[in-house]
């Protein structure tokens, strides 16, 4: 969907190959590249214009070397300018004194509850105790809210019962948190608009009456251009101290990220990747910098296929090709995985596009209806057809074909896909069996 | 809408200038002196230009293209000041937006039922509940659907804003499947005698596959129901979003046939950009904007005003 940087650059410097130096005009040309693949990854227009000045002068006079052709060169420049503004991932500050107070900020819709939840369960899981307690007392249900995430995460929430203002709010929680030896208290704010005076008053109350060790600014990572605004205004009342990231698992290139490092120096802490509340991660530059140039996100995708496949039913699955077992209801299995991984474009576009994916076509459309049908074969059929597939007969493949809405060709292809692969499992096992014998022969198991 | 009784009803204009006052004094944002009259046509014009419409998220792409159209315009001595030009330029985005309204109510169906789809947090439910104190004031017997029944006391939510209303509104548990609350929803709407129906829909990202199927799951029980349900789709975008509201709206539009835009919080800095650039690759229309958290803070959208407020 989106040209990457690379890509780019390659067309700037087709002409250059041959030089030894990179040229001002050249330089220009790629300059222009890199700015629009920046602002197409959302970064704020004044912090791209600064980031290029920084990069013009870095690169002008590079000399061109034989390892590294222009192209990449350049990527490598900006690619280490952008991880030189994130910075090194940050310690979390925690008082001296418990309890300690995390203070959640941002813009409505950001997902400050959500985070708020989240946070909770990473410090419970890291061996702390901690309490949420909701501030919002404008929007509905908002408190409601927290109280059905803290019940879900199971971690204590403090309901602050008929009282309906913040500080009383939060004074509450204060006394909850000494009495019941609550070492960290998560406060989960309302949403509000930068430049709400009024709102905004009340937060820096909130800070007063606190102390938070943590002001964390809660951001979309899909936020455009008015980050810099939003992000550098909270700042300047509050002084953040760090920021989350959310909704880092759709696609959205999250540029914000560097516009609200430039305005505010606060540092990512956190990334939020999912709606279940251990979709919470720690920040690496490395990755959303790979992200923003569009070059690939190996590591997300390795992830992504963890995260996806389910853990035991791969090892029963290892099993049964060990002993050479596969059926079709296994295959079912595998059809199913890959397509909870999500639209396959979308993972292909996680792949870089260099080496023997260079020529993949750009928009490669695949059929996804096509493992549809074949999952809906599967389904079709009898228990006793899918774990022995010999007994399926021609009126056997009629039928199938009838209950699937597919036709007996498509049954029957299905079939031999199946037992292709049955026979390359079998060739596969009887070829470890025999490494496994040549191991003991040398006496290495 | 209903104006000829009581006050007429505020204008997005009106809104701007409520929350643009507001952005002036406490951000001092400088209206420049960009595009006075007597200046004339010059290279720092169009950086200058390309400067407010990218910052205001319309995306280099639409922004390229736009300006290439002026300049062509410009070489051909079309402009006599830069004043002219921006009339132009203006003139050029209105045209994008201002596309062929359909008017959903006037296809006559009974009931007419409208789906709020979205990414998370761009405001689905306030949106909702703000229609809802819209076709009331109109008269217009509405019934919500809290079909977002996953995301933790969205039902709730839907419920404060139903009373505030004063709609009826129709609900099940959350986890209940949300296909089964449209199916009570639109069965209720149908045995009453409600004219609209607007069901909420749980945020989900667009590149989640699973979510969008659930979401035309959702679409073709409410046809089997009604024919030709959902009349209307609307997906609510976030004004602060950046580029990613072009691939929301590619994907939503292509799972759940989305028909109109409501561009939410544009009581902020935020412009909103983006939607001129959804106007021109999809065609989709602005129905209404969004100000605030109140209930009346829903105006029906209006391509010359917004097209200012880029520029301010």
């Amino acid at each position: 969907m989106f040209d990457n940087l690379t890509e780019r650059l390659q067309k700037v410097f087709k002409t250059l190959r041959g030089q030894a130096k990179l040229t001002e005009e050249h330089l220009d040309a790629a300059l222009g590249a890199i700015r629009e693949g920046l602002l197409d990854a959302d970064v704020s227009l004044p912090v791209v214009d600064e980031l290029l000045a920084h990069i013009r002068q870095k690169s002008l006079g590079t000399e061109v070397t034989l390892q590294l052709l222009p192209d990449q060169q350049v990527v490598k420049i900006v690619r280490d300018e952008l991880l030189e503004l994130l910075g090194q991932p940050v310690r979390l500050q925690f008082a001296s004194k418990p309890p300690s107070v995390w203070l959640l900020v941002g813009l409505q819709g950001s997902g400050k509850t959500t985070s708020t939840g989240k946070l909770a369960k990473w410090l419970a899981e890291h061996g702390h105790r901690p309490v949420v307690v909701s501030t919002d007392v404008y929007r509905p249900a908002a408190r409601e809210q927290l109280a059905q995430v803290a019940q879900a995460i199971r971690q204590p929430c403090f309901a602050g019962t008929g009282l309906d203002k913040p500080v009383a709010i939060v004074r509450g929680a204060l006394r909850e948190a000494k009495l019941s030896a609550y070492d960290v208290i998560l406060v989960d704010t309302a949403g509000r608009l930068h430049i709400d005076d009024q709102l905004m008053e009340e937060l820096s109350q909130l800070k007063q009456e606190l102390s938070p060790t943590e002001i964390l600014f809660v951001a979309d990572a899909m936020t455009g251009q008015d980050a810099v605004r939003s992000a550098g205004e909270f700042h300047r009342r509050l002084g953040l101290t760090g920021v989350l990231l959310t909704k880092l698992d759709g696609d959205a290139r999250g540029g914000a990220a560097l516009s609200i490092r430039k305005v505010t120096g606060a540092p990512v802490k956190f990334v939020g990747v999912g709606e279940k509340y251990d979709a919470l991660e720690p920040f690496y530059p490395d990755r959303i910098v790979s992200r923003i140039l569009g070059m690939g996100d190996v590591l997300s995708l390795i992830e992504k296929v963890e995260k996806t496949v389910d853990q035991k039913k791969a090892q029963k699955l290892a099993e049964k090709l060990r002993k050479s077992e596969f059926t079709l209801e296994d295959f079912r299995d595998q059809i199913r995985q890959i397509r909870k991984m999500g639209p396959l474009e979308q993972v292909l576009g996680m792949l870089p596009k260099i080496g023997p994916l260079a020529n993949m076509p750009k928009n490669l459309e695949i059929d996804e209806k096509q493992f549809k049908h074949m999952e809906a074969i599967i389904n079709s059929m009898t228990a006793e057809e899918r774990t022995d597939h010999k007994v399926i007969d021609g009126s056997r493949r009629k039928r199938i074909a009838r209950g699937s809405g597919t036709s007996v060709q498509e049954v029957n292809q299905l079939l031999r896909q199946f037992q292709e692969m049955q026979r390359m499992i079998k060739q596969y096992g009887s070829m470890k069996g025999r490494m496994r014998g040549m191991g003991k022969l040398a006496g290495l198991s | 809408m209903l104006t000829l009784f009581g006050k007429p009803e505020p204008t997005l204009l009106d809104r701007l200038k409520q929350s643009v006052t507001k952005t002036r004094e406490q951000l001092g944002a400088r209206i420049g002196p960009l595009l006075a009259g007597g200046r004339s046509v010059d290279p720092q014009l169009f950086r200058e230009l390309e400067a407010s419409l990218l910052a205001a998220d319309l995306g280099v792409r639409t922004t390229k293209e736009l300006l290439a159209g002026l300049r062509e315009d410009a070489e051909r001595g079309n402009f006599q000041d830069a004043a002219q030009l921006k009339e132009a330029l203006k003139k050029r985005l209105a045209d994008l937006l201002r596309l062929p309204e359909a008017a959903p109510a006037a296809n006559g169906a009974r009931p007419q039922v409208i789906f709020v789809v979205g990414v998370n947090g761009t405001g689905k439910t306030t949106t909702i509940g703000k229609l809802a104190w819209r076709l009331k004031q109109e008269g217009r017997p509405t019934v919500l659907c809290a079909a977002d029944t996953f995301r933790a006391a969205a039902i709730e939510q839907l419920e404060v804003w139903a009373q505030r209303a004063g709609v009826e509104i129709v609900r099940q548990k959350t986890g209940a499947d949300p296909a089964a609350v449209v199916y009570d929803g639109l069965s209720s709407a149908i045995k009453g005698s409600a004219e609209v129906v607007i069901v909420d829909t749980a945020g989900r990202l667009h590149t989640k596959h699973n979510l969008m199927a659930e979401l035309e799951k959702m679409k073709r029980t409410a046809a089997k129901l009604v024919p030709g349900a959902p009349h209307e789709v609307l997906l609510v975008l976030d004004a602060t979003t950046g580029q990613n509201g072009l691939a929301q709206a590619r994907e939503f539009t292509a799972h759940a046939g989305v028909t109109g835009i409501v561009l939410t919080k544009l009581d902020g800095t935020a412009k909103g950009g983006i939607v001129v650039a959804i106007a021109r690759e999809l065609g989709l229309p602005v129905r209404y904007v969004g100000t605030g958290e109140q209930a009346d803070d829903l105006v029906p959208f209006d391509a010359p005003t917004f097209v200012n407020s880029l520029f301010d």
